[in-house]
């Protein structure tokens, strides 16, 4: 299946399907889904957008997360549809001008990652529990953070790299 | 998933009538349990009808009689956080922070969270029998693996637990479940608002078809002076309860004026036992007390073999969050352990 810039689909008759908008990582972005196309399929198959990666696809690991409207949520467990009208954030947005985004440069002074696939969503949910500025302590950082598994191993370089960030007062 | 046709709702009617008229058509809110109940084939609708931008039931919000009201589509999370509920009702903001994950904390909304399914093995696992997915079919859990089922109120028919911790605070506080369905408004007590599995054990609560919740409302009494939620887990984070109690305790002059004690992970709705809590009205809070009230609370529980372990970790836990509940400044996050 071909897909284009647009996320739209023109000679592939899907059922019911409809075109919504939203925008993402600050561009509008149209595409054509049926509603039971999760955002994360189609952020990932409509819009090329595979930043975003697909773990469980049952709401347990968290490699999903992205930013809606600024809070972190999971894309698998969301009806694109649902989001119509909504900002949605990907790691690929977090750069700015060729800029890593600081928490990037966070995960990789840390060497937070070893797979890496946990990663963009374990950067976006980061992002999301700074800003939710409810955590005070490692301690509650890590609580905080256990939405999102990563099976290398490397949670306690994870948890360095956001606390090095949350110490230095943010990012803004 | 199959296919199916969605569309959002504009108020309250609209959404009332459009999935009364379809008995094939559900609600979405937060979608963290329903979209997942989909892919896994669990249940098919042939429309979706999205409440999540009706407004009016969004807000926490004082009610006159001293209480709050929590509107049904409001977050976990923005429960969790509102200044009046951490003020005034940490146990409910402790629950709900013990459940779940941040991402769906920020997705889930509180009408869901007591409609949200069983986590049952075999509930999920479509080639097993299970009479709460099919019923008739029998219940796989009796007889097979089952170190998470109930040990108290259970049937022959399901030994399911029903899975939220929010629900386990809101029991405690004796909130009040408000639901519309197309030609009435009606409110239940919480206690009254799910079910034992009996012999229909497909039924997890007492909503009728087409009817959706719009508020809880919680009384005045938020036990905020002595509260404490403890949650017992495989893993210290993000994993249901094995078992999970919630206590508020009302003191005066050194003795128990009153005790609310609920447990999470033992049954298939949230379990309270009056007795125990009578038990402890006029004593002092001692653990020999406490223990008294858990073996109240535990009476007739049945173990069906991995869970065994259950009972006496519930008396244990019961005892511990008691105790918890005298100093709730040394709870630390996510329902940790702190004694």
């Amino acid at each position: 299946m071909q897909t284009n810039p647009t996320g739209l689909k023109p000679k592939i008759a899907l059922a019911n399907s409809r075109v919504i908008s939203f925008h993402v990582n600050g561009i509008p972005r149209m595409v054509d889904v049926s509603p039971w196309v999760s955002l994360l399929d189609a952020l990932r198959e409509h819009l090329d957008l595979t930043g975003t990666k697909k773990g469980c696809d049952h709401g347990q690991c968290g490699a999903c997360t992205v930013l809606c409207d600024g809070k972190r949520i999971l894309s698998c467990l969301t009806l694109a549809v649902m989001k119509e009208g909504s900002e949605i954030t990907t790691i690929e947005g977090l750069a700015q001008d060729n800029h890593l985004h600081p928490l990037q440069k966070a995960f990789i002074k840390h060497d937070a990652f070893q797979c890496g696939y946990c990663t963009p969503g374990q950067i976006c949910s980061a992002i999301g529990m700074l800003s939710e500025g409810k955590a005070n302590s490692r301690a509650e950082v890590q609580e905080l953070m256990s939405g999102n598994l990563c099976r290398c191993g490397a949670n306690t370089n994870i948890i360095d790299a956001i606390m090095e960030i949350k110490n230095a007062g943010g990012y803004e | 998933m199959n296919n199916f046709n969605y569309t959002r709702a504009k108020n309250i009617e609209d959404a009332v009538l459009s999935v009364s008229q379809n008995s094939d058509a559900g609600f979405v809110a937060g979608g963290t349990n329903m979209i997942d109940l989909l892919k896994y084939n669990l249940i098919h609708v042939t429309l979706l009808v999205d409440v999540n931008h009706i407004t009016g039931h969004q807000a926490v919000t004082e009610n006159a009689d001293g209480g709050v009201r929590l509107g049904a589509f409001a977050t976990n999370a923005e429960t969790a956080y509102h200044p009046l509920i951490e003020a005034r009702y940490p146990l409910l903001s402790r629950a709900i922070l013990a459940g779940a994950s941040a991402q769906i904390r920020n997705m889930a909304t509180n009408g869901g969270n007591l409609l949200q399914r069983t986590r049952c093995y075999y509930f999920y696992d479509p080639h097993t029998p299970c009479n709460k997915r099919k019923p008739g079919s029998g219940c796989s859990a009796v007889g097979g693996y089952n170190r998470i089922m109930s040990i108290l109120g259970t049937s022959e028919d399901c030994i399911a637990v029903f899975p939220s911790d929010m629900c386990v605070a809101l029991a405690t506080l004796d909130a009040v479940v408000t639901m519309q369905g197309v030609d009435r408004t009606r409110s239940l007590p919480f206690a009254e608002f799910h079910r034992l599995p009996g012999n229909t054990p497909e039924r997890d609560n007492n909503l009728q078809p087409g009817e959706i919740i719009t508020s809880i409302d919680l009384p005045a009494n938020g036990f905020e002076k002595n509260y404490s939620y403890l949650k017992l887990r495989d893993r210290s984070s993000y994993a249901f309860a094995l078992v999970s109690v919630a206590t508020g305790l009302d003191l005066k002059e050194g003795l128990i004026n009153e005790a609310r004690i609920a447990l999470g992970g033992v049954a298939h709705k949230p379990w309270r036992v009056k007795g125990a809590e009578d038990f402890l009205a006029g004593k002092p809070p001692t653990p020999g007390n406490f223990a008294t009230a858990a073996e109240i609370i535990i009476a007739g529980a049945i173990g069906y073999g991995h869970n065994n372990f259950k009972i006496e970790l519930a008396k244990r836990a019961i005892v511990r969050n008691c105790l918890m509940a005298l100093n709730p400044e040394s709870q630390r996050p996510g329902a940790h352990p702190s004694l």
